[in-house]
């Protein structure tokens, strides 16, 4: 990484360091308006190096290979299909799935949070899903938060080994549902309830939010999967220029 | 490679099945967005908040988008999506079949 990089990383660590540590605060799509301007600004900060960091592995990767663009982009679609698709679920209200985790198998976390800001602006202006005030902290949740598991899930399945498409499903499953559990945190924390604080509020959030998304995670899990099986059928050197493929894995 | 179809149909059928299913068992309910769940339950713990911000769009149009308009922007949204993965894939595809000579070990 050239110097300049460098220096922007570590500065917006340290900022947002800083962050976390003072109003140590706040939560998936969090409507706009729904949150304190503290909170919106710090979440925002906390997201900074992530998407500096993203944005130079992507482009790092582009230059290794131009061809790695093109799983990229499929990457940044999948999350736009997925995300768009509300999903009625048991508990009689719709709610969408992220599509984090096929990036963050691919290409790790710091690079999704890029392409997860792309999807999340992208609803708020034209939207009103989200917003544009919230977006730090929705960012957090769903292109970091989410992601950061789902990789970490997958390489543990890996290490453990444990059947390759069934980590990839528990990967993208329970990114998905870190993403909202991660927003019932962060709602919670600018709501504490008055009479449990902090910890009764985020189970009451959970209560909203986890019922709901756990069918749909299952459903993200499964497609997640059937898309790899579609790659890995037919964009092996791709998958192969990004280090996808372990050396003899290859079938 | 057949059997990967398989896994594929089989997959498929059961996320429509997951999706499908509420909307037949639980035929009274209303399918709101768990979002706004989400913003109803803040505004019961703490019945005094006001929502300080309101998006840029509904600023502008002065109200609220219209349902039809919002969902043509999900498909939108879905349909560039779509529209990307299927001509990689496309692309992968067809590439495929030219390179069926090789064996999978030196394809690249």
């Amino acid at each position: 990484m050239p110097k300049k990089e460098k220096y922007l990383l570590k500065a917006s660590i340290a900022l947002a360091a800083v962050f976390a540590v003072a109003p140590a605060s706040n939560a998936m799509h969090i409507m706009e308006g729904y949150l304190p301007a503290g909170y919106c600004v710090a979440w925002g900060l906390i997201c900074l190096p992530f998407l500096i960091a993203g944005f130079f592995s992507l482009r790092n990767k582009v230059k290794e290979n131009r061809r790695n663009l093109t799983l990229i982009a499929m990457s940044g679609a999948f999350i736009f299909v997925i995300s768009s698709l509300k999903i009625p679920s048991v508990t009689g209200s719709c709610s969408h799935m992220t599509g984090t985790g096929l990036g963050a198998i691919l290409f790790g976390p710091a690079s999704v949070s890029v392409l997860g800001i792309i999807v999340l602006i992208f609803q708020a202006v034209l939207l009103a899903h989200g917003g544009l005030t919230t977006l730090g902290a929705n960012t957090f949740s769903m292109a970091i938060a989410g992601p950061l598991i789902s990789f970490g899930i997958y390489r543990l399945s890996q290490k453990m080994r444990i059947n390759k498409r069934i980590g990839i499903f528990l990967a993208a499953c329970l990114g998905d549902l870190f993403t909202y559990c991660v927003t019932s945190i962060q709602l919670a924390l600018a709501y504490p309830s008055e009479a449990g604080g902090v910890g009764a509020s985020v189970v009451k959030f959970l209560g909203v939010f986890a019922p709901t998304q756990l069918p749909l995670a299952v459903i993200e899990g499964i497609l997640t999967v059937v898309i790899v099986i579609g790659l890995e059928t037919y964009a092996k050197p791709e998958l192969k220029s990004i280090g996808f493929f372990k050396e003899k894995e290859a079938r | 490679m057949s059997k990967n179809r398989k896994t594929v149909l089989i997959l498929l059928a059961a996320a429509v099945l997951i999706a499908v299913v509420p909307l037949f068992a639980l035929k009274g309910a209303e399918f709101g967005g768990s979002d706004n769940a989400g913003s109803e339950m803040a505004s019961e713990i703490n019945e005094e908040y006001e929502p300080w911000f309101t998006p840029v769009l509904e600023t502008a149009l002065g109200g609220e988008l219209p349902g039809e308009v919002e969902s043509l922007i999900f498909c939108v949204q879905t349909g560039i999506g779509v529209g990307v993965i299927a001509f990689f894939m496309g692309r992968f595809v067809e590439r495929k079949k030219w390179m069926k000579e090789e064996t999978d070990h030196d394809s690249n």
